[in-house]
């Protein structure tokens, strides 16, 4: 599925060779890091052989989600229950969601260095948008989901088109203050029509048979799945692409584009929308999984969430956004079983009050995390196999750019 | 005309709890180039100490009042200074890691408090002279408005004679218009840091005791609420700059009261659109520079 700009290192016809220092970084950093000096033409064949290991691993996982529903596997202590149970299904396809919205995020952050604290506008846009006009119109669900579409690609470009005229750190500032306004607007309850704090029921009476009720969860979760892998696909096509390029190259240096000729306004507008669309379409599937939409899917909580599972999971890395959203949805669900648990109520105040709160853990690990580990979980991961690698040969990382530096390139 | 009136003076004391919130993050942001999404937990914090106090101390006194702004600021004050110390400090210089930072702090913060205090907001009581009013021009205006706005009128005059008249003041306002040049100076202007951000929590704190009796209750969400306009306030008034952060807290506050009332409670959207009006044509924000 890879196109030829990624397997061409030094092929890119647009940004590639020019506006960016480094040739190549735009592919998977990790590669570089572990070869810094090498040459190009020489690491090309050990990178496709690597390359298609990976990808023939992905497509093994993804057949083994697929057949999830029809085995009886238990994970105690990350399923409740066998894999074959609505609620097992209900919590994977919970992750799957979470860590394709999470990749919409990286598309955000890792590619374009656009650090947004809005992103959850166009997650609820889709989850509040669908239920809204299933409620009060009489469509089925696919033209419900493409009059929505249509809404969201709308305010995408118009938010984008303004908050993007700032960068940096007033960029985040802005775009937190125009969810808001979006949360505001669901929290007030216009005409009674968003449930207000209560949220929204979905309406059922338009769905097809086979998305409703508990015993199609499992139709629920392959909706997910398939979500998921085509967000991946259409991430990496985007990631490989001529745009995608120049965006990294935006990130990495803004004025050297403009120079070159190209536009990183359009640039950068074009992937806020896309990654706004992308968003708003898990959104959509998190509506029909949850049978109902409530508040929290709109509020800046959301944006913060997907921030901690990209940066848990190793900026810039679209794995890392995988992993982090698959690990930060566990994770929250096994720590509210925890709070709740008894072991927790019988200990003294001084350790129950932290411990049955799963936000403050997951706030204090996601602070240990930017301060010890910077490039998350892949991050860390990488750097001990190239240590390993290495044995005692000092570790070079000229070649590879690191999280930091990606972070440090959207401000 | 007294609706008006009535109006403005609500606004002025809203305005006056976002100044408290928007001039430390202005000169945070100035200074370090920090965006402090933990400032609403340190107002927050400062809200429940107050509270704290007042509950023990017996609430209805003027003296338990000033005590209570007292302890509030210093509480504020503690958490920032604790905050700069011990997490922006180690990540010098990378200014998404230090966001990052504090929005993780930002949640354990809340989730602590929500441990602690319990999600539902606690109602709080003032001196008896807060609930009556004071008729002006016909309007009649609740008194907790004026110890808004008196309070923070005293915190800009404070704070514009630190920044003008003091030697770390100065240090201060060099730092905001070239660090660099103060750095090769040879002055340690990470001591400033620690300084502003002190500053910037005490006023945070001190906004969270009196954001208490303005609202007449404290959550843990208090400080993330106001935090967000605060923010709106920065952006619009130029970020760095004190006197912008005035004039746009005002100007935010009273818009959104008077779009509350006379366009039906539109007051947060109209906000919000000021914003990208003042981003579409000037973007550095009112008396922003031009970087």
């Amino acid at each position: 599925m890879t196109t030829d700009t990624d397997t061409n290192s030094s092929g890119g016809p647009a940004s590639d060779g020019g506006a960016t220092p480094r040739p190549g970084k735009n592919r998977t950093r990790k590669h570089d890091a572990r070869e810094p000096g090498g040459d190009p033409g020489v690491r090309r064949p050990a990178i496709t052989g690597r390359r298609l290991t990976m990808w023939a691993a992905g497509l093994a996982g993804v057949l083994l989600l697929v057949l999830l529903p029809l085995l009886n596997i238990s994970l105690p202590g990350m399923l409740p229950g066998p894999s074959y149970t609505p609620g097992s299904l209900q919590l994977l396809a919970m992750c799957m969601l979470m860590a394709a919205a999470a990749l919409t995020y990286h598309l955000l952050l890792g590619v374009a260095g656009l650090l947004s604290f809005g992103h959850a506008l166009y997650f609820g846009a889709g989850v509040y948008g669908l239920a809204v006009i299933l409620q009060n119109m009489d469509i089925p669900l696919l033209p419900a989901m493409g009059l929505t579409l249509l809404i969201v690609i709308v305010l995408a470009h118009v938010v984008g088109s303004i908050s993007l005229r700032v960068s940096g750190i007033p960029f985040a500032m802005v775009t937190l203050a125009f969810a808001q306004a979006g949360s505001v607007i669901v929290g007030r309850n216009p005409d009674g029509r968003t449930g207000g704090d209560e949220g929204l029921t979905l309406r059922t009476d338009n769905l097809p048979d086979f998305l409703v009720g508990v015993v199609n969860t499992r139709n629920l979760y392959w909706l997910a799945l398939a979500v998921l892998v085509a967000v991946f696909v259409i991430v990496t096509w985007v990631q490989s692409s001529r745009a995608g390029h120049a965006a990294a190259a935006v990130r990495e240096n803004e004025l050297r584009v403009r120079v070159l000729g190209l536009q990183p306004y359009l640039v950068k507008l074009l992937i806020f929308v896309l990654s706004a669309v992308l968003v708003c379409v898990i959104g959509m599937v998190f509506l029909l999984l949850q049978s109902g939409a409530v508040p929290r899917a709109i509020s800046s909580d959301l944006t913060i969430t997907l921030l901690v599972m990209v940066v848990l999971g190793g900026v810039g890395s679209r794995w890392g956004a995988v992993i982090g959203g698959v690990f930060y949805t566990v994770l929250d669900q096994r720590l509210t079983a925890l709070a709740n648990s008894e072991a927790v109520k019988s200990l003294p105040d001084v350790l129950r009050v932290p411990l049955s709160e799963p936000l403050f853990i997951l706030g204090t690990l996601f602070i240990l995390v930017v301060l010890f580990l910077p490039g998350g979980v892949t991050g860390t991961a990488e750097r001990l196999a190239q240590r390993r690698r290495r044995g005692n040969r000092r570790a070079g990382n000229q070649g590879a750019e690191t999280p930091r530096d990606i972070l440090e390139d959207a401000a | 005309m007294s609706t008006v009136v009535l109006l403005m003076f609500t606004g002025l004391g809203l305005g006056a709890l976002y100044f408290l919130v928007a001039a430390g993050l202005s000169l945070i942001y100035g200074l370090m180039g920090v965006l402090n999404f933990a400032h609403g937990a340190f107002l927050t914090l400062g809200a429940f100490a107050g509270w704290e106090i007042a509950r023990r101390a017996g609430s209805d006194n003027w003296g338990t009042f000033l005590l209570s702004l007292v302890i509030g600021a210093a509480a504020g004050a503690a958490f920032a200074a604790f905050t700069e110390f011990v997490l922006i400090r180690r990540l010098y210089q990378r200014h998404i890691e230090q966001v990052l930072v504090t929005v993780g702090l930002a949640l354990a913060a809340v989730a602590l408090f929500d441990g602690i205090w319990g999600t539902d907001p606690v109602f709080i009581q003032g001196p008896a002279w807060f609930k009556d009013t004071t008729e002006i021009l016909g309007a009649r205006i609740p008194n907790d408005r004026f110890v808004c706005i008196v309070a923070a009128v005293m915190v800009l005059l404070a704070l514009v004679f630190f920044l003008k008249k003091t030697r770390y003041g100065m240090i201060i306002r060099a730092g905001v218009e070239n660090r660099s040049m103060v750095t090769a100076l040879g002055i340690d202007v990470r001591k400033a840091f620690t300084l502003v951000f002190t500053i910037g929590g005490a006023a945070a704190g001190l906004g969270g005791v009196l954001a208490s009796h303005y609202f007449g209750y404290v959550s843990p969400m208090l400080g993330g609420s106001l935090l967000i306009f605060a923010f709106i306030v920065t952006v619009i008034g130029g970020l760095g700059s004190l006197t912008g952060a005035a004039i746009a807290a005002v100007a935010v506050a009273v818009l959104q009261q008077f779009a509350n009332f006379y366009l039906g409670g539109t007051g947060d959207f109209v906000v919000v659109l000021a914003l990208a009006l003042v981003l579409l044509f000037r973007p550095t924000g009112l008396l922003g520079r031009t970087s």
